[in-house]
């Protein structure tokens, strides 16, 4: 596929790598905020071709992965509803709650389905109107405008029997709260290329002149992942601070205006608590109040639902850049992909995910000596 | 999830006063919503997200960046040679 194989060229690798090595002289951590780049720098094998000066930290940036128990338990009841056929991405199906999982609501009789696109979710409600249709909308600043564009023409068309469960997460609060964290040790960050995609790059100029650290909007293939490391790595060494746009090819300073102004139009901020993190104000998205009567929280009762987090999961250190996945006691043994204990082991962009696909238990690559 | 991938549109349409397009993943062909890039035309790639085009993928930029990449080291390549 065209500017897919042309961004995996091996020689232009070697040829970024050189020059990250060629002006690399201090010690830097820097953070991918998105699981889609943590996915292709493990995969790929980035962080250890890399000059020992330089740290990668993965970020919260999977919105599977950061999604609340609490919030899972709601789905959970939800679905588990005679009337509800419910509808959500298939890497939401195994994230655990309290007690059990999409999957196992399924097995037990639950119509739980999995939907490539939220206007699917809409197009099932249409076909069955004596049913409950309720869609899981999850996501990031990505993920709104389809999500949005669902909730708009439910509206419009008068589809009585769709609603949706909302759980959108963004992403600048979240770079905010990681930076003034007592514990913070990011010198720069990977911004997440198809964030800014929908929404630009301005949203971050505020982030930078508060804190003076470079954030450099990225791609996902591996030469788009060097080449904004390349970037922060220079901004460092420098002593600059800037937004600097690494994904040209796709990410523009003002966005997509007419998906911002469809998200501005069904959603409105609010706090969300973020899995493994905690609470964090102003860095969530529900529904705005002229479409309140498609919200599933208030149709099913489910608003008061809650639930503590698994005290054995590391996870929120993991998503913090305090600890790597191989570091937590249950990583490979109790907690896998097939029984994952966290969220970050069960999508394919979480961080304890990628290790365990890819790495061996100390870390090293998966098919790589050890040395022994 | 949150994994957008490239395409190419190969034919557009109005649904329902909605606008779709069928777009070629390498031989996977899905239908995708253009409402948030309606000029788009078929033969243009676009970044896909859960049925939804987000971007339009540029060329002319595409080939700038592999150009920069080409082009990385080889001044300190021909500088370097010959200093201590
Ligand atoms: S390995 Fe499992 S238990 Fe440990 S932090 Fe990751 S998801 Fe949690």
């Amino acid at each position: 596929m065209k500017y897919l194989d042309e961004f995996r060229d091996p020689a232009l690798a070697r040829r970024l790598l050189a020059e990250i090595e060629r002006i690399t002289t201090g010690r830097w951590a820097i953070m991918e905020v998105c699981g889609g780049q943590t996915h292709s720098i493990i995969r790929n094998g980035i962080d250890q071709l890399l000059p020992p000066g330089i740290e990668l930290i993965h970020g919260p940036g999977c919105p599977v992965c950061v999604t609340p128990l609490g919030m899972i338990d709601k789905a959970l009841a939800i679905a588990a509803r005679p009337e509800v056929i419910f509808c959500s991405f298939g890497d939401m199906l195994r994230v655990p709650g309290s007690a059990v999982d999409l999957f196992t609501v399924k097995a037990n009789g639950g119509d739980v389905r999995v939907v490539y696109s939220p206007l699917d979710a809409l197009a099932l409600a249409e076909q069955h109107p004596d049913r409950q249709v309720v869609f899981f909308a999850i996501g990031f600043e990505t993920t709104a405008p389809a999500n949005a564009m669902a909730v708009h023409l439910a509206h419009e068309r008068g589809v009585a029997n769709f609603s949706v469960l909302v759980s959108h997460v963004l992403v600048p609060p979240a770079i905010e709260a990681i930076v003034t964290s007592p514990v913070n040790r990011v010198n720069g960050f990977l911004a997440a290329g198809h964030v800014c995609s929908v929404m630009g790059t301005w949203q971050y100029d505020p982030l930078v002149s508060r804190h003076r650290l470079p954030i450099v909007v990225t791609g996902f293939e591996p030469l788009d992942v060097l080449d904004g490391i390349r970037r922060v790595v220079a901004q460092l060494e420098e002593g600059r601070a800037e937004v600097e746009n690494a994904y040209p090819r796709v990410v523009t300073a003002e966005g997509n205006p007419a998906a911002q102004a469809m998200v501005a139009d069904v959603f409105e901020v609010c706090d969300r608590r973020w899995r493994g993190i905690g609470p964090i104000p102003a860095s969530g998205w529900r529904l705005a109040a002229r479409y309140r009567h498609l919200d599933a929280e208030a149709r099913f009762d489910v608003a008061d639902v809650d639930a503590p987090e698994s005290p054995h999961c590391r996870s929120g250190e993991v998503l913090q850049g305090l600890i790597k996945p191989h570091e937590c006691a249950s990583f490979g043994t109790r907690c896998t992909p097939r029984t994952p204990l966290g969220a970050t082991m069960v999508s394919g962009e979480g961080a304890c995910a990628a290790y365990y696909q890819y790495r061996r238990l100390d870390g090293t690559p998966v098919g790589v000596g050890s040395g022994s | 999830m949150c994994l957008a991938v490239p395409g190419k549109i190969v034919e557009v349409r109005d649904e329902r006063g909605t606008r779709m397009a069928t777009v070629d993943f390498d031989g996977i062909r899905k239908d995708i919503c253009l409402a948030y890039l309606p000029d788009l035309a078929v033969g243009e790639y676009v970044i896909v997200h859960v049925g939804f085009a987000i971007a339009r993928v540029d060329e002319a930029s595409a080939l700038e960046t592999l150009a920069l990449f080409r082009d990385l080291g080889i001044l300190e390549e021909e500088l370097g040679a010959g200093t201590p």
